[in-house]
């Protein structure tokens, strides 16, 4: 019983002490804003491959010694490319995929507002009949 | 037949060559940021016993390949046979090795088992020069030229086809 509220204490420490260290919560912050190169879809805060856990120990070793944040992100982009980056800088390269969303809904709203535009100012026969009703139908 | 009426089947036959397009490019290849640039500033023991140590300063003055290996890596051994082949042909190319991450002992034994083709090798134990050159999938292998400068990286196993149509053209035009 001692020792199994001895353990239950260790971890609750432990858990207090990486939610109150300053330098381990901006190791966190910036490990989630970088992709682990090794399972592509992660960030190396999720990721537990090798590398990411090195690259981790970097950001924390570089905050440790006093870098700024943007510092320690220049250091992975020189090493690894934008591709680090879990939210890509805008760039003439990346300026389709930030603006592709905008320029889709515009294109669509244009396309419909000529369509509609279209529709209202078409003579009403230039509607086709629905042929195939039968007059009773309509009565 | 109205031109109206052929839209449905261009917008498909874009459509389908993006994709086509798609499929032949590997999204898991990531552009190094390290290509034209100097090789970084480094300093490596020599993985074997009584060997010089390996340092950014042996990339001058000669076309190099390097090549980032483990004995823990798979792929590392199929590639292996390859450079064995290379280094005999090619002996005007230095090829060393980057021990990256791994065991002293063991990665001896595997030189010892599958011969050892390189003129030195650095041993990065703790996997920090492998950061500094961008390394993220073991074997990783580079081409520099004889100022110092990296000209290409391939990432994975290299193949005889890699070798002969893209890395030994590129080697003889440095």
């Amino acid at each position: 019983m001692k020792a199994l509220l001895l353990c239950l204490w260790m971890v609750a420490a432990a858990v207090q002490a990486q939610a109150t260290d300053p330098l381990e919560a901006r190791t966190q912050a910036l490990a989630a804003q970088l992709r682990c190169l090794v399972c592509q879809n992660q960030t190396i805060a999720d990721s537990h491959a090798p590398l990411a856990v090195d690259l981790k120990n970097q950001v924390r070793a570089q905050l440790a010694a006093g870098k700024q944040d943007a510092e320690v992100i220049d250091y992975m982009t020189a090493r690894y490319g934008d591709f680090v980056l879990y939210k890509p800088p805008v760039k003439a390269s990346t300026a389709l995929l930030w603006a592709g969303p905008a320029l889709l809904v515009l294109g669509a709203l244009t396309g419909l507002a000529l369509a509609l535009r279209r529709r209202a100012q078409a003579a009403p026969e230039a509607f086709e009949p629905d042929s195939d009703l039968q007059d009773d139908d309509l009565r | 037949m109205k031109l109206k009426t052929l839209i449905p089947l261009l917008a498909f036959g874009l459509l389908a060559a993006l994709l086509a397009r798609g499929l032949q490019l590997n999204p898991r290849e990531i552009p190094s940021p390290l290509i034209g640039k100097a090789v970084p500033a480094f300093e490596l023991a020599p993985l074997q016993e009584n060997a010089a140590p390996l340092r950014q300063a042996d990339l001058q003055g000669k076309v190099s390949l390097i090549n980032v290996w483990a004995s823990w890596c798979a792929p590392c051994r199929q590639e292996h046979p390859l450079l064995v082949d290379f280094a005999r042909r090619q002996p005007q190319v230095q090829l060393l090795g980057l021990n990256y991450k791994d065991q002293r002992d063991t990665a001896q034994a595997w030189l010892k088992e599958l011969g050892d083709p390189y003129r030195a090798i650095g041993f990065d134990d703790k996997g920090r020069v492998g950061i500094d050159f961008g390394v993220y999938g073991v074997p990783e292998t580079f081409v520099v030229d004889r100022s110092g400068t990296i000209r290409f990286k391939h990432v994975g196993p290299i193949t005889a086809e890699l070798l002969r149509d893209k890395i030994e053209p590129l080697l003889k035009s440095l």
